[in-house]
């Protein structure tokens, strides 16, 4: 048992793969966060025009992405568009997959933030002269993020867990590299490392997230 | 009486079906202080709102300090560092401190500096009483407090007129005072102020003017003994009758 899964010398031969995977994922979570984020406060901030040529457009995309499978809109930009003329790589695809997945649901969970701010906010903000760009910026959003940060975090993590899709369009992100040790060593090893890398990763963020919940369930 | 700092004409104001505001005409002159009472629903909330353009008038005009509000060419964020307003619910910013809130615009929409506007937020703050509650967060004061810091919001940015939309209405009685005396030297410094309030005791010793709005209509005004003591009108009677039982 101990030298199929955790086999001692297999994790000293696998260790500076999995280290290189570990950067990979971490490179690839600090570009899809920032971007799903950028996605989703896009999205919000759309939705707060009433516009109908805006507002269905808006509600198709956003659902759309929501049913979309992330694994397959990542195989489809990777396998798909080379047939258009378009070669994003990897990280590429990965980086628009995201962008447009998680954009989405980030977008849903700012918008609920920015509905929970009270409209007495903004006509302060505005009454003493404040443009409405000024009033999202410094009033609107801080309190909006506040209000859904246990959202956000929850997505967060779930962002940073699929970062494992990458290895399907070759990705050398922690689970590609543990399943090359793998397959190099004929041993699970490497993957049950990997497995505690991710744990160990996440872990603190799961723990925090608990904290955030109990406390806005104690402040609710 | 010298030109109006306030010129509201004809102003109509429709809610979806609702009519709220029927042609209101409303002047104010510079230092005057003007109370307007009303049954909940008589659009004197509204008329208010006019006054600063977070509620467009359908039609009508609203000329505040020389500037007229609903024109097109209007820098409404400009003009509205003129009109100070403060809100029922004090609508502070509960994410940042009693300064903060005092200099979020004096940094953003004045264009101070931070030393600077942290300053004139301390001098601001220091003229509602609440100086040594800098850098407390409105969760950490009461009512009455916060609406002081409410006002020094208001008043850091040096408006020409103030208008205060029920500012005791959602405070404790025993909070009310405190609020009440800072209208009262703001009053004495000669800003020109419009005030909804059923607070008839101030509006008996500081208001120049009463106005009595009823269904979208000024229905009456005059010195507060008139209004409150002989009222012409059967619905002006009725309603002074009406919050004097209370």
């Amino acid at each position: 048992m101990l030298d199929t899964f955790f086999n001692i010398e297999i994790m000293k031969a696998a260790w500076p793969i999995l280290l290189a995977g570990l950067g990979n994922t971490l490179l690839l979570s600090a570009t899809v966060v920032p971007l799903g984020l950028l996605g989703g406060l896009i999205l919000a901030l759309l939705a707060r025009l009433r516009s109908p040529w805006v507002r269905w457009p808006l509600m198709a995309w956003v659902d759309f992405f929501r049913a979309f499978p992330p694994l397959v809109l990542l195989i489809f930009l990777y396998a798909g568009l080379p047939f258009i003329g378009l070669e994003l790589g990897g990280f590429g695809c990965v980086a628009i997959a995201f962008f447009l997945n998680t954009g989405a649901y980030y977008g849903e969970i700012l918008r609920a933030g920015i509905d929970s701010v009270p409209t007495g906010q903004s006509e302060a903000a505005r009454s003493t002269g404040l443009s409405a760009t000024q009033t999202m910026a410094w009033v609107i959003l801080p309190q909006a993020v506040r209000n859904v940060l246990p959202d956000l975090m929850s997505n967060t993590l779930e962002v940073v867990k699929l970062t494992a899709l990458g290895s399907v369009v070759a990705m050398p992100e922690l689970l590609f590299q543990a399943r090359q040790a793998q397959s190099l060593t004929y041993n699970p090893t490497p993957i049950v490392v990997a497995a505690l890398i991710y744990f160990a990763l996440l872990w603190p963020l799961v723990r925090l997230l608990s904290r955030l919940e109990n406390r806005a369930l104690r402040a609710g | 009486m010298a030109a109006p700092i306030i010129e509201a004409r004809a102003i109509h104001k429709h809610f979806g079906a609702l009519h709220v505001l029927k042609g209101v005409d409303l002047q104010v002159a510079e230092r005057e202080l003007v109370f307007v009472i009303g049954p909940s629903g008589s659009g004197k909330s509204t008329l208010l709102r006019c006054l600063n353009r977070l509620e467009t008038p359908d039609s009508g005009s609203v000329v505040v300090d020389g500037i007229d509000l609903l024109a097109r060419a209007t820098d409404i964020n400009r003009a509205r560092q003129r009109i100070g307003m403060v809100f029922q619910s004090f609508n502070l910013y509960p994410h940042m401190t009693a300064l903060g809130n005092v200099t979020l615009a004096l940094r953003k929409v004045a264009g101070k500096t931070a030393a600077e506007a942290e300053a004139l937020g301390l001098a601001a703050l220091d003229r509602v009483g609440l100086r040594d509650r800098a850098g407390h967060t409105p969760g950490q004061l009461s009512g009455g407090q916060a609406q002081r810091v409410a006002i020094a919001r208001a008043i850091a940015l040096e408006p020409r007129v103030m208008l205060f939309d029920e500012p005791t209405s959602a405070l404790d009685p025993e909070l009310v005072g405190s609020v009440l005396a800072v209208m009262r030297e703001l009053r004495q410094d000669g800003m020109t102020m419009v005030v909804v309030s059923h607070e008839m005791g101030f509006a008996r010793a500081a208001a120049d003017r009463v106005v009595f709005m009823d269904d979208g209509q000024i229905v009456e005004q005059g010195a507060p003994a008139a209004i409150f003591e002989a009222p012409r009108e059967a619905r002006t009677r009725a309603f002074i009758g009406q919050i004097q039982r209370h």
